[in-house]
């Protein structure tokens, strides 16, 4: 017993001395550039060997495949089945036309065979629909050694599974509490500074201190994530007195987007931990929080909204308005039209994420928040594009629902998204019924004619 | 030598719905598509995920489409279920015909299946025969409230009658492929999957 005393205080004196040692690391690398902004380029380098990783793991899968001459699942981006872009007149022409001997003339009339397009396009979209694959986690080319991702996996050889194996040592042995520690820090700073600021009277210093409070909290998560941010066109950040407006995959665009710009938030209530971040936030700042059902309490926020923005002189912040919903990262929905109606600049930003290293779509019917963060800190990093666009405002001949489609395709187009047509809300309400109307309105046209050549009966 | 698909949730023998699709390639797309629709991870869809679908929820006949998954009352459809309803539509290829065994029972995508298919959209009671009323109904789904009921109700009148030849009022399986004889009903019902 008393051999073991000493062996015991030098295991502990090791792992005082690793303790120490890893949070000046810690200190010195990472948090400490997070407060000046700076980057040491260590998150670049951990990018390239991992793209060189993945390379060499997808080349054995292949190779593993091959050998027992199976079939390698290889996810199809562009649709499982071969669509033909025509419209419902033209398809139903064509049937008729391919059924009856007689000459096709133009008098409307209905045909037993019309029913054959609208089954068809209704399996067709049994069979792959825009919507849900855009809600279900995209599918990788090359593997990313993460097993949440792939789909082949019984073609693994023993060489990959070691390092696979290696993988998950590293991300959750090392790189998570690393990251814990990270965003504990993070956060806890954010809670306290903001409400220390807080206490302050209002001021110019006051806003200062806030600025420089909320980017450094917002720094230290981008890290506590291993985010790796590329900006493109920084000259268009948005500027005091406008409305940014960016497509929203998670709740991680508001930290990226908040690490590189000062901004009053507009968003939903939340509780919990998020919610606590919220309260001590808004005592710094005048973010917004609204629930999301109540549609009156909208309406007042934006009221305010309206006076905060347009009053250049008050106002040496930018809001920042979250719109859409959790999407897929392929595409925009369609931006809800009360964030337009202001009149306010509006600066544009198209955020798209790279799922090589992780994927940051968040399936809200699958995972809690929790589980979310939990699952991006396990991941390899989340490497994303922001792309700042060119400032825009309504014309005077747009409405607000216009203006917004326009804000949303220049998004699209810029961060190569797909722009769909469906409202985000699809997911949680029924479709609404003017688009089934409109599909009913072409066919009518088709077997009775519009109102004034109803000729015959 | 029956190819095993094991997952997650439940090992499934699809060496005859293979078959149905002819080739292991579409039969993966299909199953990764089930498991897409299926949410919850049950192991079957119900009428709920087919109508979570967008696309089919705005589809005037997108009801009875679903309908056609959930036979004789069934609630649930598991992926073979789900296989044998889209098999319908599987391109016809040369190959196939010639080669076909007349002992076995007729592929689900050959011209009388996928007519049959058709058919029983519009046959609700499931009685062989085509109805006055039933033709209503599936006109009154496909124009909504666009048309007049004295428009629709001669519309079907002159349809009906085109189609029915015993004088019966309604439109047997019989006659219905009669109208439809001309029709290239292996091109316009089929959907091709990608490789």
């Amino acid at each position: 017993m008393f051999l073991l005393l000493p062996f015991d205080s030098l295991i502990v004196n090791l792992l005082g001395i690793s303790l120490t040692v890893l949070f000046t690391l810690l200190l010195v690398f990472i948090i400490v550039p997070a407060i000046f902004g700076v980057s040491f380029g260590i998150r670049k380098l951990y990018m390239k060997t991992l793209l060189k990783i993945f390379a060499w793991a997808t080349l054995r899968m292949e190779r593993g495949a091959k050998e027992k001459n199976h079939q390698l699942y290889k996810p199809y981006t562009n649709g499982i089945i071969a669509k033909d872009p025509t419209s419902l007149e033209e398809e139903i022409k064509e049937i008729r036309r391919s059924g009856s001997s007689k000459a096709l003339d133009n008098t409307p009339e209905f045909e037993l065979s019309d029913i054959f397009y609208f089954c068809r396009k209704g399996m067709e979209t049994i069979m792959d629909d825009e919507v849900t694959k855009r809600f279900s986690a995209e599918e990788l080319e090359s593997w990313n050694l993460l097993s949440r991702t792939n789909y082949n996996f019984q073609y693994i050889s023993l060489r990959l599974t070691v390092l696979w194996g290696l993988g998950v040592l590293i991300r959750y042995c090392f790189l998570l509490p690393l990251r814990i520690a990270l965003a504990f820090t993070g956060i806890s700073l954010l809670v306290v500074g903001t409400t220390v600021v807080g206490y302050l009277p209002n001021g110019r210093f006051k806003e200062f201190l806030s600025k420089h409070v909320h980017l450094m909290c917002y720094r230290i998560c981008v890290r506590a994530l291993t985010a790796i941010i590329t900006y493109h066109d920084r000259e268009n950040r948005p500027r005091n007195g406008g409305i940014c407006v960016a497509n929203h995959t998670s709740p991680i665009d508001v930290i990226i987007l908040a690490s590189d710009g000062y901004y009053a938030m507009v968003g939903q209530v939340h509780g919990g931990l998020m919610g606590v971040i919220q309260r001590a936030m808004v005592k710094a700042c005048p973010h917004v929080w609204f629930e999301r059902s109540e549609v009156k309490d909208r309406h007042l926020v934006f009221l305010l909204l309206i006076s905060e923005v347009k009053d250049q002189k008050k106002s040496h912040f930018t809001l920042f308005c979250v719109l859409g919903t959790c999407i897929n990262n392929t595409s925009v929905m369609m931006f809800k039209k009360g964030s337009f109606e202001i009149g306010a600049t509006v600066y544009p930003v198209a955020i798209k994420y790279d799922p090589q290293f992780g994927d940051a779509f968040w399936n809200s019917s699958k995972y809690g928040m929790v589980t979310y963060l939990l699952r991006m800190m396990t991941s390899w990093a989340i490497v994303c594009s922001v792309w700042y666009l060119p400032p825009m405002t309504r014309e005077t001949d747009e409405d607000a629902v216009q203006f917004a489609n326009r804000v949303k395709s220049a998004i699209a187009r810029q961060g190569g998204l797909v722009d769909l047509l469906w409202d985000g809300g699809l997911k949680r309400e029924k479709v609404k019924d003017t688009f089934k109307e409109e599909q009913q309105k072409l066919y009518s046209k088709m077997i009775v004619g519009n109102h004034e050549d109803r000729s015959r009966s | 030598d029956p190819k095993r698909c094991s997952c997650v949730y439940f090992e499934v023998d699809l060496n005859p719905t293979c078959r149905l699709l002819g080739g292991s390639a579409s039969l993966l797309r299909l199953y990764h598509r089930f498991r897409a629709l299926d949410r919850n991870k049950k192991g079957y869809l119900s009428r709920v995920d087919l109508q979570q679908i967008g696309a089919l929820a705005v589809n005037p006949l997108g009801e009875r489409i679903i309908d056609s998954f959930f036979p004789d009352g069934n609630l649930r459809v598991d992926f073979p279920g789900f296989v044998r309803v889209l098999a319908h539509f599987r391109p016809v290829d040369d190959d196939d015909s010639g080669m076909r065994d007349p002992k076995q029972p007729e592929p689900l995508n050959s011209r009388m299946n996928k007519l049959r298919f058709v058919f029983q959209l519009y046959d609700l009671d499931r009685d062989g025969k085509i109805s006055r009323h039933e033709m209503l109904q599936v006109l009154r789904l496909m124009v909504g409230v666009q048309v007049t009921e004295e428009q629709l109700e001669s519309i079907t009148d002159r349809t009906v009658q085109e189609a029915d030849e015993d004088g019966d009022g309604a439109v047997s399986f019989l006659e219905f492929t009669k109208s439809l004889e001309k029709m290239d009903i292996e091109q316009k019902m089929s959907i091709r999957i990608l490789k």
